[in-house]
């Protein structure tokens, strides 16, 4: 046992694994890119999901209806767990959960770039939760088979729960548009703001994205930005068009020949221009995530120190 | 602690990418034992490519009398699930 155990697996080895569709697990052994790759992608998605907690909080008070702010609440409550799972799923590859915050609020580490837009109107709601979360679902579909075994784990359960969070927010856009003219207006005003960043979600193209090519030749990612974006494209125009939304975008047409909608140019510099940090809230959204982090402290300490109280108690009656 | 062998639940995972399951039980003196006789008991055919042993005693559990009190306030939320939302002519699926 101990001669097998010493041997070194080498990269093609896992190469051929990977080739294999066969998952990669916790503990087997990993070129440190791969891992380190991953770490990348995993808390990212694990903090999109935390920040993207802010837009639509800042809804939860003043939501229409009772009823659609017990509906946002529970969506909320669902971005939590979503985290909760991917930070789990990257603790796998050795790193732990305060190395994964601290890289979030020194900025090493991203989030999705769209969650620096503001939520201006109870329309926002609608647009997030039906475009925002019909991309994320988009994208995690596909990452459902990503080679982690934990990361393919997590989509599984958070794909479920997703499909809530897109239904609730089209609801919340058809609604709006069965009423008045303002309301109307409200959520074409919405869908207008979110179309392109929603686009812009998928990442750059495919022959300008800095991590693709490995990414894909180790099965991390197993759709290509372009494809997913397209897909997206076509599903979220139907659903436009069926509840009387107009898409903002004057390119946009059927293409019989490729069988998909051909789409506009989209902004690459106003991308950038976001994910460097200089969208309407990256400061916002951060400074936020510190403040509730450093507020909560005495939380995670008075919960240490009552643990410890409960031990000495459980020590003392045995 | 008495000379009586520990009780270990013993969960499988039956190839990669999949979740381990439980599977079972066994008596074993410490975990590395409880792995042998796990590997002994539940994976003579090829059931599995890793298996976890945990003891029993280091398992808390809900308990099935307390449901209603424990899972009170999840019930109650049928919003929580996609198919409440009904979808407008024209589109099938979401």
């Amino acid at each position: 046992m101990s001669d097998n155990m010493s041997l070194v697996p080498n990269e093609q080895k896992f190469q051929s694994r990977i080739d294999a569709e066969e998952k990669v697990e916790p503990k087997d052994w990993m070129p440190e890119k791969y891992r380190q790759n991953l770490i990348r992608q995993i808390s990212q998605h694990a903090h999109s999901e935390v920040i993207g907690e802010q837009p639509e909080g800042n809804w939860i008070s003043r939501a229409p209806t009772l009823e659609r702010k017990a509906i946002l609440m529970a969506k909320v409550q669902d971005e939590a767990g979503h985290g909760l799972y991917l930070y789990a799923a990257a603790e796998t590859l050795g790193i732990t959960r305060d190395e994964l915050i601290d890289r979030l609020h020194t900025g090493a580490s991203k989030y999705a770039s769209i969650f620096n837009y503001p939520s201006l109107t109870w329309a926002d709601i609608g647009a997030i939760g039906w475009l925002v979360d019909s991309a994320a679902i988009v994208n995690q579909v596909s990452l459902q088979n990503t080679s982690y075994g934990p990361y393919a784990r997590a989509m599984v359960k958070i794909c479920k729960e997703e499909s809530f969070h897109q239904r609730q927010g089209y609801n919340i856009m058809m609604t709006l548009m069965q009423g008045a003219e303002l309301q109307r207006d409200m959520a074409q005003d919405a869908l207008n703001r979110w179309w392109w960043p929603s686009l812009m979600m998928f990442g750059p193209h495919d022959a300008e994205s800095a991590h693709s090519a490995q990414s894909m030749k180790w099965k991390i990612k197993r759709r290509s930005n372009d494809e997913l974006r397209q897909q997206f494209v076509d599903q979220a125009v139907q659903q436009a068009q069926a509840i009387g939304l107009v898409v903002p975008d004057p390119d946009l047409s059927w293409n019989e020949e490729r069988g998909h909608y051909d789409f506009g140019a989209i902004d690459w510099q106003e991308f950038q221009r976001v994910v460097s940090g200089n969208g309407p809230c990256n400061r916002q959204r951060l400074a936020h995530h510190v403040e509730a982090h450093t507020e909560g402290a005495w939380v995670r300490e008075a919960m240490a120190a009552f643990e410890a109280k409960r031990r000495t108690a459980r020590a003392e009656v045995a | 602690m008495s000379d009586q062998l520990q009780l270990y639940e013993v969960f499988i995972r039956s190839s990669r990418g999949l979740d381990h399951k439980h599977v079972g039980s066994l008596h074993a003196d410490d975990p590395h034992q409880a792995l042998e006789y796990a590997r002994d008991v539940y994976t003579r055919r090829g059931e599995g490519i890793s298996i976890w042993v945990v003891a029993s005693r280091d398992i808390t559990a809900s308990q099935e009398s307390d449901c209603e009190s424990f899972y009170d306030p999840l019930d109650d939320k049928p919003y929580r699930h996609a198919a409440m939302y009904e979808l407008p002519e024209g589109v099938d699926s979401l």
